[in-house]
């Protein structure tokens, strides 16, 4: 079972690789909404597995925080993606698979998953 | 909702919005012939006055103001009542506020606790800044008790950020063992 020295020694293993520190313009920050809308679609998934996706490839830019409702309930859960010098990106109706596409596509690549936004969906409606 | 720890969430989330430095999520298992499962959630938030109190679990009113209707609460106290349980909130103003859901898990129409470690997570990766302690008990013969708490993990962590992604998922394994440990594996996982 997992102990807090456990924690002890990841906190050695952090304290070294925080000596090298990424540049603030490359921060990229990622809201994921977590109001009762967001929650009951399944915001916490989606977060846990961005979260996972994260400490797997050691991204120390990215920033994780959360938001309330944005009024737009029908498409939770919805997470935006703010990077320095560039619009939003808001995807939508996500899931945990659909979220670590997001990590290696856009967080990792700099490529927006299209199809995951909320243009797209509108677009599709509106056809 | 599919799981109380989603209520829990949820409700955690009203105590960050309503500016809390500290919640404390409660959960108590009392087992025997009619076992009773008491979950509180306890802020110092700016709390409420009698009349919001009143009615804060009416799903046709709500503090946003991006819709006209708040279903939060009023899922939680459905979740509970559901099972033949109870529901209360009490607040005072300035000083904070106490929801408490007591069910009974063995109810037909009981939804299962689930995954509470993912929501201790999700709450302290989201809001570093505050204070969240976990506290978990299962009464009767074997009485047992886990306590996860942000100020101790900010202690051993000297710095190192709360919210960084391997801290957090340690904090979300940590959790999630020693709370089937203390609550027993398959009652509510």
């Amino acid at each position: 079972m997992k102990s807090l020295a456990e924690l002890q020694a990841l906190r050695d293993q952090m304290k070294d690789q925080m000596g090298i520190r990424h540049d603030a313009k490359d921060n990229i920050r990622v809201v994921v909404g977590m109001a009762t809308c967001g929650i009951a679609a399944g915001a916490r998934p989606v977060l846990q597995r961005l979260t996972e996706e994260v400490a797997k490839r050691s991204l120390q830019n990215v920033t994780v925080a959360q938001t309330g409702c944005i009024g737009i309930c029908q498409y939770e859960p919805v997470v935006e993606v703010f990077e320095n010098g560039k619009e939003k990106v808001t995807y939508v109706k996500m899931t945990a698979e659909k979220m670590a596409r997001v990590v290696t596509d856009h967080l990792v690549n700099g490529n927006p998953v299209v199809e995951y936004t909320i243009g797209a969906a509108t677009e599709a409606i509106n056809q | 909702m599919q799981e109380l720890s989603l209520n829990i969430l949820d409700i955690a989330e009203n105590s960050v919005a309503a500016g809390a430095t500290r919640v404390v999520i409660g959960i108590v298992y009392t087992p025997g012939p009619a076992p009773l499962l008491t979950i509180t959630i306890t802020d110092d938030g700016h709390g409420m006055d009698e009349d919001t109190v009143r009615r804060v679990a009416d799903p046709f009113y709500t503090t946003r103001t991006t819709r006209k209707v708040g279903m939060g609460t009023a899922l939680f106290k459905q979740a509970a009542e559901l099972t033949g349980g109870s529901f209360s909130v009490q607040s005072r103003l300035g000083i904070g506020t106490v929801v408490t859901a007591a069910l009974h898990p063995d109810h037909l129409d009981a939804v299962p606790l689930g995954d509470v470690a993912a929501t201790y997570a999700a709450l302290v990766q989201t809001s570093p800044e505050m204070e969240f302690v976990l506290r978990v008990c299962r009464k009767g013969e074997d009485p047992q008790e886990f306590v996860a708490d942000t100020a101790q993990f900010r202690e051993i962590l000297q710095g190192v950020p709360l919210n960084s992604a391997p801290v957090v998922q340690f904090i979300s394994d940590y959790v999630r063992e020693n709370l089937a440990q203390t609550l027993g594996e398959d009652l509510f996982l």
